[in-house]
C-alpha cells in the first residue's frame, strides 16, 4: 500500500505499514433537480505522513469535493457517498457526526481558498483561531488566546499580540491566508487540506505562503493534501501528483515524473496549455479543446475521449466504451500503450512545451 | 462611538427642524380658515375674530411659524394658559393642549407596540429558526406553510373571531382593555392579551420567513463551513456564526416595525376598541383638528428618526466592518 511513495529523495522512507491517509474506491454523488452529479467516480489514493499529494484539474474535476468529503462537510441529505476513507486506521465514511466533530480542526484540517469570505468578519482573528484549541484541547479562554498569539507570531503576523485583536477586515489578503493556516494548524492537524490556498493571492504573497507552510509542514511533520488547477505552484509543492478529470484520477506518479514525461493526453493538454516564462511571447499557448464534461452524464468509455486526439491510435472505438483502469504506482488510465505514449509525448508534445 | 452618536443626533434635530417646518406649511397651505374650524359650527364673525386673534393666525405667517417652533422648543402661551414645551399647540376640539392628548394615549400605544414586539420576536423568530434548524423536514413545512396561511390573514378578519370565540361564546377572557401596569400587572397583561397575540401573528409570519430564509443563506456562507472544518458543533456554528449574520436584516426590520408601531396601530386599535395614538390621528384627521394631526405626525416622525439611530448603533454593534466608517 506504498502507492506513491516509491520517490527518490525528501520524505518519509516507505515503511510498509498502512498509510496514513488512504481513500479507496470513493465515489460521490449529488441529487440534484437535474439528475445525478457523479462528482468523484471511484477515486484512490494513499498518504503518508509528512508528505504531500498535489491534486490538480480542471474546476468541476472532484478536486474539492473529494477532501470536504474526507472533512465529512458535504451535505448529507443530498449526497450519497460509497469507498473508504481511513485515516490513521479509522474509517470516516459512516462515523458519527461526533466522532467527526473532534478530529476536525485537530487531527484533519483545511485551509480554504479565499480568506476573505472564510474567516467570519464578525469575531477576532484570535477568537477564531483559539476557537478550535479551546474546543480540542479544553484548555482555558486565556491558554486559547495565548496560542493564537503564538500561532500568529508562528505565521509571520508582525505585533501578533497586537493583531490577535483585529478583525479579518483589518488584515490583507495575505495576513489573513496567514491567519487562516494559523487557525487550521492551532491544533497540529497531522493532515492538511489546503484547497486553492494561494488562488486568490497575488504572485508575490503566494510564494510567501508557500514557503510558510513547507517551513510549517517541517516544523509539525503534517501530511498535506494540496490542491490546484496551477502546475507551476504544484511543482514547488508536492512530492506527489495526482492529476482528476472528470471525477477521475487518471495519472499518478511523482511530482518530478509526471511533470516531466507525463503519459495521459489530459496532463499533456494541461501542461500545453500553461504559459511559461522563457518562453516566445508570440507562440500561441495550445488550450485544450472542448470543455469539461458534464458531470451529470458523464462520457462512456475514457471520459476525456471526446476531447482527445488520439482515439485513432488506440483504435476499435475502445476509448468511447472502455473505461481504462489506472494502475497502482506511477501510471495514467489511458488506452496508449507505453511506448504509444512516449512516442507521442516526444514527437508532438513535448516541442510544444518549450 | 460618543463621535457618531453625536452626528447623527444633531442631524436628527436638522432633520425634526425640518419636518416640522414641513408640516407647517403643508397645513398651512390647506385652503380652510383654522379659525373656523377652531369655532365649530354655528360660529358668530365675532367669535371667529376673537379666535383668529388668540391663535395668532392675524400675524404674518414667518411670525406664526416662529411662535410654532420656538413653542415647540420653548413653550409658549395661549389665552387657555401656558403650554410648556415642547408645545405643539391646542386641538380645536376639545381645548386641551396636544401634547397632553398624545402623552394621555402614549402609553397604551406603548404597551402594544412592546408587547407584541416580545410576541412576535419570540415566536417568530424562534419558529424560523427552528425551521431553518429542521430544514427540508416536515417541521420546517408545516413552519414555513403556517407561516404563509398566517401572513394572509388581517388584524381585522383575526380579532373578532378571536374577540367571538374566547370573549363572546365562552367568557374565557375579559374584552380587551388598557389598564396602567403600576395599577395592575395582571389586569394589564391579561387586558392586552389578545391584543397582543392577534397583532403578533400577521407580524410573526414575516419574522419566521425572513429569519429562516437568513439563516438558510448564513449557513452556506464560506466562514461558517470553516467553522465546521474547525470541528465547531452544528448548534455552536448555527447561533454564534449563523445567527450573528442574520441579525442584520432582522434588526432593519424590527426598526422598521416598531416605528410605525409606535405612531399608533390603528386597526388593531379600532378592532378592539382601544384609544392609542393611531386612533388619534384618525380621530384628529376626521375632526379636522389640525393642531392634533400635526402633533401626531411630528410624534410619528420622532420615533422613526429615534429608531433610525438605535437601528444603525445596533449594526455597529453586530458588524465590527460597521465601526470604523
Amino acid at each position: 500500500m506504498t502507492t506513491l511513495t516509491k520517490t527518490e529523495g525528501a520524505g518519509s522512507a516507505p515503511t510498509g505499514s498502512d498509510p496514513f491517509l488512504s481513500v479507496r474506491d470513493l465515489y460521490v454523488r449529488f441529487s440534484t433537480e437535474d439528475g445525478t452529479v457523479k462528482a468523484v467516480d471511484g477515486l484512490s489514493f494513499d498518504l503518508e505522513r509528512g508528505r504531500t499529494l498535489g491534486i490538480v484539474g480542471e474546476s468541476g474535476s472532484g478536486k474539492s469535493v473529494t477532501n470536504l468529503t474526507v472533512l465529512g462537510l458535504h451535505n448529507p441529505k443530498t449526497t450519497q457517498i460509497a469507498g473508504e476513507i481511513v485515516l490513521d486506521g479509522q474509517e470516516l465514511i459512516g462515523a458519527r457526526e461526533r466522532t467527526l466533530e473532534t478530529l476536525r480542526g485537530n487531527k484533519m484540517a483545511m485551509i480554504f481558498q479565499d480568506p476573505l469570505t472564510a474567516l467570519s468578519p464578525y469575531y477576532t482573528v484570535g477568537r477564531q483561531i483559539a476557537e478550535p484549541y479551546r474546543k480540542h484541547r479544553g484548555v482555558s479562554r486565556r491558554e486559547a488566546h495565548l496560542r493564537a498569539v503564538e500561532m500568529l507570531a508562528k505565521v509571520g503576523i508582525p505585533q501578533p499580540k497586537l493583531r490577535v485583536n483585529d478583525y479579518p477586515h483589518q488584515f490583507s489578503g495575505g495576513m489573513r491566508q496567514r491567519a487562516m493556516i494559523a487557525m487550521a494548524l492551532a491544533c497540529d492537524p497531522d493532515l492538511l487540506i489546503a484547497d486553492e490556498p494561494t488562488t486568490a493571492l497575488d504572485v508575490t504573497v503566494q510564494a510567501q505562503i508557500l514557503d510558510l507552510l513547507k517551513d510549517l509542514q517541517q516544523e509539525f511533520g503534517s501530511a498535506i493534501v494540496f490542491i490546484t488547477h496551477d502546475l507551476g505552484v504544484i511543482s514547488t509543492m508536492a512530492d506527489d501528483l495526482l492529476v482528476m478529470y472528470a471525477g477521475r484520477a487518471v495519472e499518478r506518479g511523482s511530482v518530478g515524473e509526471v511533470l516531466r514525461s507525463p503519459q495521459h493526453p489530459y496532463t499533456w493538454g494541461l501542461l500545453s496549455s500553461m504559459p511559461r516564462l522563457g518562453s516566445d511571447v508570440d507562440k500561441a499557448l495550445t488550450p485544450i479543446p472542448g470543455s469539461p464534461p458534464s458531470l451529470l452524464n458523464p462520457p462512456s468509455g475514457c471520459p476525456f475521449h471526446p476531447r482527445c486526439a488520439f482515439p485513432e491510435q488506440v483504435g476499435g472505438g475502445r476509448c468511447a466504451t472502455e473505461r481504462p483502469a489506472l494502475p497502482e504506482g506511477r501510471g495514467a488510465a489511458c488506452h496508449l500503450t507505453a511506448e504509444q505514449q512516449r512516442t507521442v509525448f516526444i514527437d508532438q508534445i513535448k516541442p510544444r512545451l518549450g | 462611538m460618543l463621535p457618531f452618536l453625536i452626528r447623527r443626533l444633531s442631524g436628527a434635530v436638522v432633520i425634526m427642524f425640518l419636518i416640522g417646518a414641513f408640516t407647517f406649511f403643508l397645513f398651512y397651505s390647506i385652503p380652510q380658515d383654522f379659525a373656523e374650524l377652531a369655532c365649530g359650527k354655528n360660529c358668530s364673525p365675532q367669535n371667529i375674530a376673537v379666535i383668529r386673534e388668540n391663535l395668532g393666525l392675524d400675524q404674518p405667517i414667518a411670525a406664526q411659524f416662529r411662535d410654532f417652533m420656538m413653542g415647540i422648543v420653548a413653550g409658549r402661551d395661549f389665552p387657555q394658559g401656558h403650554c410648556p414645551a415642547p408645545c405643539l399647540g391646542v386641538s380645536f376640539a376639545s381645548g386641551d393642549m396636544v401634547w397632553d392628548s398624545i402623552i394621555d394615549r402614549f402609553p397604551l400605544t406603548l404597551s402594544l407596540t412592546l408587547g407584541g414586539l416580545v410576541v412576535f420576536l419570540v415566536v417568530g423568530l424562534g419558529a424560523g429558526l427552528i425551521a431553518a434548524w429542521k430544514r427540508g423536514t416536515a417541521v420546517d413545512k408545516a413552519l414555513s406553510g403556517a407561516s404563509i396561511v398566517l401572513s394572509s390573514f388581517q388584524i381585522y378578519l383575526l380579532g373578532p373571531i378571536v374577540l367571538g370565540l374566547l370573549v363572546y361564546s365562552t367568557g374565557l377572557m375579559e374584552n380587551p382593555k388598557y389598564v396602567s401596569p403600576f395599577d395592575s400587572p395582571g389586569g394589564w397583561f391579561l387586558g392586552m392579551l389578545i391584543p397582543w397575540v392577534v397583532m403578533a401573528t400577521i407580524f410573526t409570519a414575516q419574522y419566521t420567513r425572513m429569519s429562516r430564509s437568513t439563516m438558510i443563506e448564513q449557513l452556506q456562507e464560506e466562514h461558517v463551513r470553516t467553522a465546521r472544518a474547525k470541528g465547531m458543533s452544528r448548534g455552536y456554528v448555527f447561533f454564534r456564526y449563523a445567527w450573528r449574520g442574520s441579525l442584520i436584516p432582522i434588526v432593519t426590520i424590527i426598526g422598521i416595525d416598531l416605528s410605525s408601531l409606535l405612531s399608533g396601530a390603528v386597526v388593531t386599535e379600532f378592532t378592539f376598541d382601544l384609544a392609542g395614538l393611531g386612533r388619534l390621528a384618525v380621530e384628529s384627521s376626521v375632526n379636522k383638528d389640525i393642531p392634533l394631526t400635526m402633533g401626531v405626525m411630528m410624534f410619528g416622525a420622532f420615533f422613526i428618526l429615534m429608531l433610525n439611530i438605535i437601528v444603525d448603533l445596533a449594526y455597529a454593534f453586530i458588524d465590527p466592518r460597521v465601526r470604523l466608517s
